[in-house]
C-alpha cells in the first residue's frame, strides 16, 4: 500500500511526538488498569461469588482455609494466572504474525501452529486413548512446533527464499492438508470426535496450575524474543530492501520472529485449545490506539490479549449459570461486533 | 497488504498477441486458452470415468451413449439417477468455489482470501449444523429444522454474505475493510459452529460434522437441478466482469481515473461471490480450501497477474470430481469429497510454491 510520509515543519516536531507519546502512554496505562481489573474479576466472580475483601485476605494470608480463601487459592488464582499467560501470547503473537505476513488475515494458526497441534491431539485421542486437557499439552506442543518447522522449511524452499507470501501460502496449503487428516480421522471415529469437540473450542476450564507450569517458561521465553524483535519488525515494514539497506539482517529477524510466534502460539494452544480470535483480532485494535510502530504495538496487544480473555472467561461462568460457556465462544460472540464497530469507524490503520 | 519489494527474479508478464476483430481487439496469451481447455478436457474425461465406476462398472463409451439417450435398462437407470447427478454437483460445486474464490482474491487483492476465511461458508456451516443439531428441540431449533438442510446451509450462507456487504460498505467497499468484516463474521460463525457441536448428542456431531466437511454422497437430481439454474445465470455474469476485475487489480484509484464505476463494479463482485458460493455450499456442504487453494493453483498455471475466473474454475471442478472420483474408488473406505480435495489439491500447490520461480499475488 502506498504511504504518504508527512514531513511537519521542522518546529512542529516536537510537540506532535511528544503528544503522541503522550497517547501511547495513556493506552499503555489504559490497558494495564484493564488487565487489572479483568483478573480482580475473574477471582472474585463465579459460579460462588466471593467478596473483593474475602479475596484479599486469601491471597495475603496463606494459612487461611475457610472455604472461600481455597477456591481463590486452588482454583480461582491458577486459571486466572493461565488465562494471563494465554492471552499476553495470543495477543503478541498475532501481531508479530500481521507484522511478518504483512497480511491482515495473519493469524498464528497460519504458520501451521493450529493444524499441527489439532492433529497431535487428535492422535493423542484416538492412538494413546488420552481423554484429558492436561494430558494433551505436550502433544499439542510438539505438534504445534512439528507444524511451524514444516511450513517454514516449505515456504522457504522456493527460489525466492522465505517471503511473506510464500510462507502465508505455504502455511495455508499445508494447514489444510493437516486438517483433512484430522478430518479423515474425526468423520470415521465417533469417540475422538467426542473428546475433541469440547478440546477445539478453546477453554480454560479444568486446567490447573500444572498446566501453567508447564506452558510458562516457554511463554517467557517467546516473550523475550518477540519484544526483542519489534524494531527489527519496524524496519522489515519499510520492504526487505530498505531494511537490508539499513544493515538489518533479514533473516536473523525472520527466525527470531518465528521462534516467538511459535513459542507463544504452540504454548497457548497446547494450554487451552486453538483460541483464533484474540490472535486475529487484538492487533487491530490495538494499531487504530497506538499506531504501526512494533515497539508499542507487541506490549500492548499482549496486555489487550490478556483483558479481553479474562473477561470472556469471567462473562462464560456468568451468563448461563450454574453452566460455562468456553472462553473461545464468548470472545468471538462479543468481540466480533465491537470489532466490526471499529473497523467501520475509524480507518482501518494499514500495516 | 502483501506489497513486496521486488524480488531479483521478477520477469515481466508476457502481454500476448494482440487480436483484432472489427472494433474489438484483445490480448491473447497461449496460456490463457490452453489451461482451461486441457482442464476442460481432462474434466470431461474424468467425468465419463467417475460416472462409469461403481459397484456396477460401466465403460466409458457406454456412459457416453448413455448420456446421448441411447442407453438400455439397468445402465441408463444407474447412469442418469444415481451417478449423473452426483458428477454434476460435483462440477458445478467446483466451478463455483473456483470463481468465487478468484473474485474475492482478486477483489481483496490478497491471496488468503475466499469464502472460507471471509465468513461465508462459516455462515452456511452454522445453519447447516443447526438445522442437524436442533432439529429435536423445540421453538426456533424446530423450525430451522423442518427448513431441511440444504436451505438452512443456502440462508446462513446469504446471510453471512449480505451481512459482509452490509457492513464492509461504507460508500463504496475498500478491500481491506472486507477482509476485516470477513475475519469476524468468521469467528463468529465457527464459535456458533463449535457451540452447537458441543451442545450436539454424539451422533448429530458426528453427521454435522461430516457435512461442514463436504461431501458428495447421496446427491440427486434435487440437488443438481437449483444449482444448476443458479449458476447459469451467475457464471455468465462473473465472466463477463472480467474485464473489469483485470483494470480493479492496479487499485481502486487507477481504476476510477480507467473510467470503472467503482461502488457498482465491487457490488457486482462481492454479491456474485456470495451468490456463487451459497449455491454451492448449500448442495454439497463447504468443500474445505477449494475455493482457498484452486485460483492459486490456477495462476501459477496460467502465469498471468491475477487468478483467471474461468481456468480456476475449471480447475476447481476438475479437483472435486477427481477427488470424488478417488475417494470411491482408490480408497478402502469412503471419506467425504472435502478430505480428499485438500489432501490432493494442498500437495499440488506446495508443490508449484517450491518449483515457483515467480511471485504471484
Amino acid at each position: 500500500m502506498a504511504t504518504t510520509v508527512e514531513v511537519p515543519a521542522r518546529d512542529a516536531v516536537r510537540p506532535l511526538a511528544r503528544s503522541r507519546r503522550a497517547r501511547r502512554l495513556a493506552t499503555l496505562l489504559l490497558l494495564l488498569g484493564l488487565v487489572v481489573a479483568a483478573s480482580l474479576a475473574s477471582i472474585a466472580v463465579g459460579t460462588r461469588s466471593i467478596g473483593l475483601g474475602d479475596v484479599w485476605r486469601a491471597l495475603l494470608d496463606s494459612d487461611l482455609s475457610t472455604e472461600e480463601a481455597v477456591i481463590v487459592r486452588q482454583l480461582r488464582v491458577p486459571r486466572t494466572v493461565l488465562g494471563l499467560l494465554v492471552g499476553l501470547a495470543l495477543g503478541i503473537a498475532g501481531a508479530l504474525m500481521q507484522g511478518h505476513t504483512r497480511n491482515p488475515l495473519g493469524d498464528p494458526g497460519l504458520l501451521g501452529v493450529t493444524a499441527g497441534a489439532s492433529l497431535a491431539v487428535v492422535l493423542a485421542i484416538s492412538v494413546f486413548g488420552l481423554t484429558s486437557p492436561s494430558g494433551y499439552v505436550w502433544f499439542a506442543f510438539a505438534g504445534a512446533l512439528a507444524g511451524t518447522v514444516l511450513v517454514y522449511a516449505i515456504g522457504s524452499a522456493g527460489r525466492g527464499g522465505a517471503t511473506p507470501l510464500s510462507l502465508a501460502l505455504a502455511g495455508a496449503a499445508l494447514s489444510a492438508l493437516m486438517y483433512a487428516l484430522v478430518r479423515a480421522v474425526l468423520v470415521s471415529d465417533q469417540q475422538t470426535l467426542d473428546s475433541f469437540r469440547f478440546w477445539v473450542v478453546g477453554s480454560l476450564a479444568g486446567r490447573g496450575a500444572d498446566v501453567a507450569w508447564q506452558v510458562g517458561p516457554f511463554i517467557a521465553i517467546g516473550l523475550v524474543l518477540a519484544l526483542v524483535n519489534a524494531p527489527a519488525l519496524n524496519l522489515l515494514g519499510l520492504g526487505e530492501d530498505v531494511a537490508r539497506g539499513l544493515g538489518q539482517r533479514i533473516w536473523l529477524a525472520r527466525a527470531v520472529g518465528l521462534a516467538a510466534i511459535t513459542l507463544l502460539c504452540g504454548a497457548a494452544t497446547a494450554a487451552c485449545g486453538p483460541i483464533a480470535f484474540v490472535g486475529l483480532v487484538v492487533p487491530h485494535m490495538v494499531r487504530a490506539l497506538t499506531g504501526p510502530d512494533h515497539r508499542w504495538l507487541l506490549p500492548c496487544s499482549g496486555l489487550l490479549g490478556a483483558a479481553l480473555l479474562l473477561g470472556a472467561d469471567v462473562i462464560g461462568r456468568v451468563v448461563v449459570r450454574p453452566g460455562e460457556l468456553q472462553v473461545g465462544i464468548v470472545l468471538a460472540l462479543i468481540g466480533a461486533p465491537f470489532f466490526i464497530a471499529l473497523v467501520r469507524r475509524t480507518r482501518a490503520a494499514g500495516l | 497488504m502483501s506489497v513486496q519489494a521486488p524480488e531479483r527474479e521478477v520477469r515481466p508478464v508476457r502481454s500476448g498477441r494482440t487480436v483484432r476483430i472489427g472494433p474489438v481487439s484483445a490480448s491473447l496469451r497461449w496460456r490463457d486458452v490452453v489451461v482451461p481447455s486441457v482442464a476442460f478436457a481432462a474434466l470431461a474425461l474424468v467425468s465419463a470415468v467417475s460416472m462409469g465406476r461403481g459397484d456396477f462398472p460401466i465403460g466409458v463409451v457406454d456412459v457416453l451413449r448413455t448420456l446421448v439417450g441411447l442407453g438400455e435398462g439397468p445402465q441408463e437407470f444407474i447412469v442418469l439417477e444415481l451417478r449423473a447427478p452426483r458428477v454434476i454437483v460435483g462440477v458445478l460445486v467446483g466451478l463455483a468455489f473456483g470463481v468465487a474464490g478468484a473474485l474475492f482474491q482478486t477483489f481483496a487483492r490478497n491471496p488468503l482470501a475466499s469464502p472460507d476465511t471471509l465468513g461465508i461458508t462459516a455462515g452456511a456451516s452454522a445453519g447447516a449444523v443447526a438445522a442437524i443439531v436442533l432439529t429435536g428441540g423445540t421453538s426456533t431449533g424446530a423450525i430451522l429444522g423442518g427448513l431441511g438442510i440444504p436451505l438452512a446451509a443456502l440462508l446462513g450462507a446469504l446471510a453471512a454474505g449480505l451481512l459482509l456487504f452490509l457492513l464492509a460498505w461504507r460508500a463504496g467497499i475498500d478491500g481491506y475493510r472486507l477482509v476485516l468484516v470477513g475475519i469476524a463474521l468468521w469467528a463468529v460463525g465457527n464459535a456458533l459452529i463449535d457451540f452447537l457441536l458441543t451442545r450436539a448428542e454424539i451422533y448429530d456431531a458426528s453427521s454435522a460434522y461430516v457435512w461442514i466437511t463436504g461431501s458428495l454422497n447421496s446427491r440427486t437430481w434435487d440437488h443438481a437441478v437449483p444449482l444448476a439454474i443458479a449458476l447459469a445465470v451467475l457464471l455468465p455474469l462473473s465472466l463477463a466482469l472480467n474485464r473489469v476485475l483485470a483494470v480493479m487489480q492496479f487499485g481502486d484509484d487507477t481504476a476510477r481515473g480507467l473510467g470503472v464505476r467503482l461502488a457498482g463494479a465491487q457490488t457486482a463482485v462481492v454479491l456474485l461471490a456470495v451468490g456463487l458460493v451459497a449455491f454451492a455450499v448449500s448442495a454439497a456442504g463447504p468443500i474445505a480450501f477449494v475455493s482457498l487453494i484452486v485460483p492459486q493453483i490456477a495462476v501459477r498455471l496460467t502465469g498471468g497477474s491475477r487468478p483467471p475466473l474461468l481456468a480456476s474454475g475449471l480447475v476447481g471442478a476438475l479437483l472435486v470430481v477427481g477427488a470424488d472420483l478417488v475417494t470411491r474408488t482408490v480408497l478402502p473406505e469412503a471419506l467425504p469429497v472435502g478430505i480428499l480435495t485438500a489432501a490432493i489439491g494442498a500437495p499440488y500447490l506446495l508443490w508449484l510454491l517450491v518449483r515457483g520461480r515467480r511471485q504471484f499475488t
